[in-house]
């Protein structure tokens, strides 16, 4: 029986909406949200279920016999309702639809090492891809800098919407991107550019960490005139240090993954595994580090080279090994120019996870790793008024999503 | 069938030995069929082989709920109702109560292999032959047999007007590619020839740097072929006249003369404006491949009664030419009443994953009969192998796949694909599932596809 509740501001709303004793804090009327089945990913699945949104915020969820649902509300109906999805890890939005110079802000080559560079200056919520996305019922994404330089700069998590992404923001900046192995060589580059081997790339990224070191000590001096003078890159990296920014380490061979488990130990900083196509051959080694994973797409070309012995099954042995897990889109430089992570944990769950396991990779435990669980991720109240509604099972393919709903608005009816 | 010789037996599987088939035994017995007529041997491709009891989607008609194939000789003996349909006693049996058999899979696009087509010295190269280029024992057809693939056309890529001959390819165990060819009658080879509009054959010159310039190179070398026919056909058998042998217009006029299918890539829908003009003007038999813009052009498609290839992706963009890519494209071409198939363009989509390509169309509006034949049917008439393959029907290859459950659902695996009676992907063989599944290997070519030797190389030597 208390498998969901009221929050005391919820109910005061609804109070004041049924009674019309008040005027209503928020502009917009309450959306109702009923699901033959609703997935909380706050506790069980709901049978009936009704998720009762009010000023933008989850207000209850409950069944529907058992909420009190404002006279007013907007109303949505759908065989399953889930948390907004998540898609931890893309680029889309940095990385456009065209696939032209001018829409193509993931990656600046011209140095290996910019931390410094922020994901927002670069996003266009515009995107067609960004609507692409929140068809299918993903309202937030963590997108940044693109694998192709050893720190290609950072991350931001943002919702789908298309306003100004400043408005959208979640967190405006979540991790600083890292990527080890093939995607740390400049492109192109020849033999005389750095980093040109594996060892190299290490040893770069090292130096740069002992450096921050150095600065974060003398950022923190008592006298202000012993600081040294602002370093934006030092500043970012100082942080990473400090604890307070993760590294979001692309690594698929295990050579890779075990370096990036090396350095996160020798500076004792948060690091968060990226693609991992190889962390089955390794897993214990993540799970004893305590480190989590945002695996690569199921459906990646796994082709020539280093993803090449990625497996379907990954999800499903990371999980079982304990290891927090989540799934991503990824990065596609050419046809189709992103992946759909909702068909991405169709995959998965179709290979060893099961059906909450892999809602959970695309919703809580993504939130969960990516530092956002207080926000989305679940359907419980307080939190983000974020629904995806299903006419079926959302991951078979013949399925559609039919509604999408981003902080209480309904951003997207079109079934697809 | 030329070719078709150069295997040994697979070790036996385990439908063919152990526990099970003795519990199988039991079964059989209490329901009076011949389920206990189990050999090793039973995928030499020789003896009859029934499957037994399962949902069969014949694609030729309606699906069957407990239906009975039996295949002999490389060929489908017999297709129907379980309870109708005689299983000969010396056929071993496969039971398949529970699952679904359907036609193996036909792609019409794909690049598995490695293979090559034409090279820089100009955009257009009807002398060239992918099949020169093939590796056998690349991985990816390990992986299209686990995807139940069974037929391939594999093209050169679209870098050139005119890319080279494709191949069709049966994905029979293989040393060589001469193993995998389709023959007629007269042991010629049955292929393709590849061509492709666009922004993908722009380049420096020889290549074409615009539209205009492209159709112009192609209209000029045709009727260059024209010319030379003509000059063969005055020549009759005075073989002081005929003009120099050429492998090039010999290509051409293969096209030309209605022997080769042009498969013709195309985006946007001026560019397939463009190919259907061409057409007209030469005459030759054409499919459209990939189609992305086919949509806004589906009645003009359908007046010329020209087929496309479709090709199913999760997202628009990579690309200025797919920036309109949408997953009703299928749809709307199926109501317009255009033959429709998908393929893989593998590596662009996953061989193992086709089937999803067919269920993508339903989630656009195909219906699901047409979905399904889009992978089969509708891909073996695009080839012109469609008296061969593409449904269950007697007299037909067979070629078939079991699938654990519906073949528009996620959670659905190939659990065994046939070819000619042969079986040549088995899930529940470690060494088969790991190019279903992935892993530690998956992509490894020269231990991919121990076929042919008694000693596994994966196993050592």
């Amino acid at each position: 029986m208390r498998q969901w509740q009221l929050n005391l501001r919820a109910i005061a709303l609804i109070g004041a909406g049924l009674l019309a004793a008040a005027p209503l804090p928020a502009a917009e009327p309450p959306l109702a949200v009923y699901g033959e089945t609703v997935h909380t990913m706050a506790g069980p699945e709901i049978s009936d279920g009704v998720v009762l949104i009010v000023g933008g915020k989850v207000a209850a969820v409950g069944p529907a016999a058992a909420i009190a649902v404002p006279a007013d509300a907007r109303v949505l109906r759908g065989r399953v309702v889930t948390p907004g999805l998540i898609d931890a890890h893309t680029v889309v939005g940095l990385a456009g639809h065209l696939n032209q110079p001018q829409d193509q802000d993931q990656l600046d080559p011209s140095e290996p090492i910019q931390p410094e560079l922020r994901a927002v200056d670069a996003y266009n919520p515009r995107e067609k891809l960004v609507a692409w996305l929140r068809g299918f019922g993903i309202t937030t994404i963590h997108t940044g800098h693109a694998p192709g330089a050893l720190v290609p700069g950072q991350t931001m998590i943002v919702k789908t919407v298309g306003g100004p992404p400043d408005e959208n923001l979640l967190v405006p900046v979540a991790m600083v991107a890292v990527a080890l192995g093939d995607a740390a060589r400049p492109a192109g580059g020849g033999d005389k550019k750095s980093p040109g081997t594996r060892s190299k790339a290490v040893a770069m990224l090292r130096g740069e960490l002992v450096k921050a070191q150095e600065y974060a000590r003398r950022r923190a001096a008592a006298d202000v005139e012993k600081r040294p003078d602002r370093d934006l890159r030092r500043d970012v990296m100082a942080d990473v240090i400090e604890g307070r920014l993760p590294l979001l380490i692309t690594a698929n061979r295990v050579t890779d993954i075990a370096s990036a488990l090396r350095i996160a130990d020798e500076f004792g900083i948060k690091i968060v595994l990226d693609s991992a196509a190889e962390a089955f051959l390794v897993a214990d080694r993540i799970k004893a580090a305590g480190v989590p994973v945002i695996l690569h797409p199921p459906m990646l070309r796994a082709g020539r080279g280093e993803t090449e012995n990625a497996s379907f099954e990954t999800a499903a042995t990371l999980r079982s090994a304990g290891i927090p897990l989540a799934l991503q889109s990824g990065f596609e430089a050419y046809v189709p120019k992103t992946r759909v992570v909702l068909f991405e944990a169709a995959v998965a769950a179709a290979h060893g996870l099961t059906f909450a396991e892999a809602l959970a990779a695309i919703t809580v435990d993504a939130a969960a790793i990516l530092g956002v669980a207080d926000r989305v991720g679940r359907l419980a109240p307080g939190l983000d008024g974020d629904v995806a509604v299903f006419d079926g099972d959302p991951f078979e393919y013949t399925t559609h999503c039919t509604a999408v709903v981003i902080d209480g608005q309904v951003v997207s009816d079109a079934p697809r | 069938m030329p070719g078709a010789g150069a295997t040994l037996p697979r070790r036996e599987g385990p439908y063919t030995a152990g526990m099970r088939d003795i519990l199988i035994f039991l079964v059989g017995l209490a329901a009076c069929l011949p389920l206990a007529a189990r050999a090793a041997a039973a995928t030499t491709g020789d003896r009859p082989v029934a499957f037994v009891g399962g949902e069969v989607v014949p694609i030729a008609g309606p699906p069957l709920e407990r239906g009975t194939v039996v295949v002999a000789g490389g060929k489908i003996l017999a297709v129907g109702p379980a309870d109708a349909t005689p299983v000969p006693a010396a056929a071993d049996v496969i039971d398949t109560r529970g699952l679904v058999v359907m036609p193996g899979l036909v792609d019409t696009h794909s690049h598995v292999g490695g293979g090559w087509g034409g090279d820089g010295s100009g955009p257009i190269q009807p002398d060239v032959r992918i099949l020169d280029s093939i590796n056998v024992r690349d991985s990816g057809f390990r992986k299209c047999r686990a995807g139940g693939l069974t037929t391939l056309n594999i093209m050169p890529g679209s870098g050139h007007l005119l890319g080279g001959q494709t191949v069709y390819a049966k994905l029979r165990p293989a040393t060589t590619i001469e193993d995998l060819l389709y023959r007629d009658a007269t042991g010629r080879m049955l292929h393709g020839m590849k061509m492709a509009n666009g922004t993908n054959p722009q380049s420096d010159p020889p290549f074409p740097g615009t539209r205009g310039k492209a159709a112009a190179l192609v209209r000029q070398k045709f009727l260059q072929a024209l010319d030379y026919r003509r000059k063969v056909t005055a020549a009759g058998a005075d073989e002081t006249k005929r003009p120099e042998r050429s492998l090039e217009m010999e290509g051409l006029l293969d096209v030309l003369d209605g022997r080769v299918v042009v498969h013709h890539h195309a985006h946007r829908a001026d560019d397939i404006m463009t190919v259907l003009r061409l057409r007209d003007e030469f005459g030759f038999k054409v499919v459209l491949h990939h189609a992305i813009e086919a949509g806004k052009v589906a009645g003009s498609l359908a007046a010329a009664g020209v087929a496309c290839s479709v090709l199913q992706l999760d997202a628009p963009g990579g690309k200025l030419e797919i920036m309109d890519a949408a997953l009703d494209t299928a749809a709307i071409l199926e109501r317009a009443g255009v033959p429709v198939a998908f393929h893989t363009d593998d590596p662009v989509t996953d061989s193992r994953l086709f089937l999803r390509s067919a269920a993508l169309g339903v989630r656009g509006g195909m219906s699901r009969d047409k979905a399904l034949e889009a992978v089969t049917l509708a891909g073996a008439r695009m080839l012109e192998l469609d008296d061969r393959i593409g449904t269950l029907e007697p007299g037909k290859d067979a070629d078939l796949i079991v699938l654990s459950g519906d073949p528009l659902s996620v959670h659905t695996k190939v659990l065994q694909t046939w070819v000619e009676g042969r079986q040549v992907f088995d899930r529940e063989d470690p060494d088969d599932r790991l190019f279903a599944v992935g892993g530690f290997g998956a992509s490894r070519d020269q231990s991919a596809q121990a076929c042919c030797t008694e000693i596994r190389l994966s196993e050592g030597q």
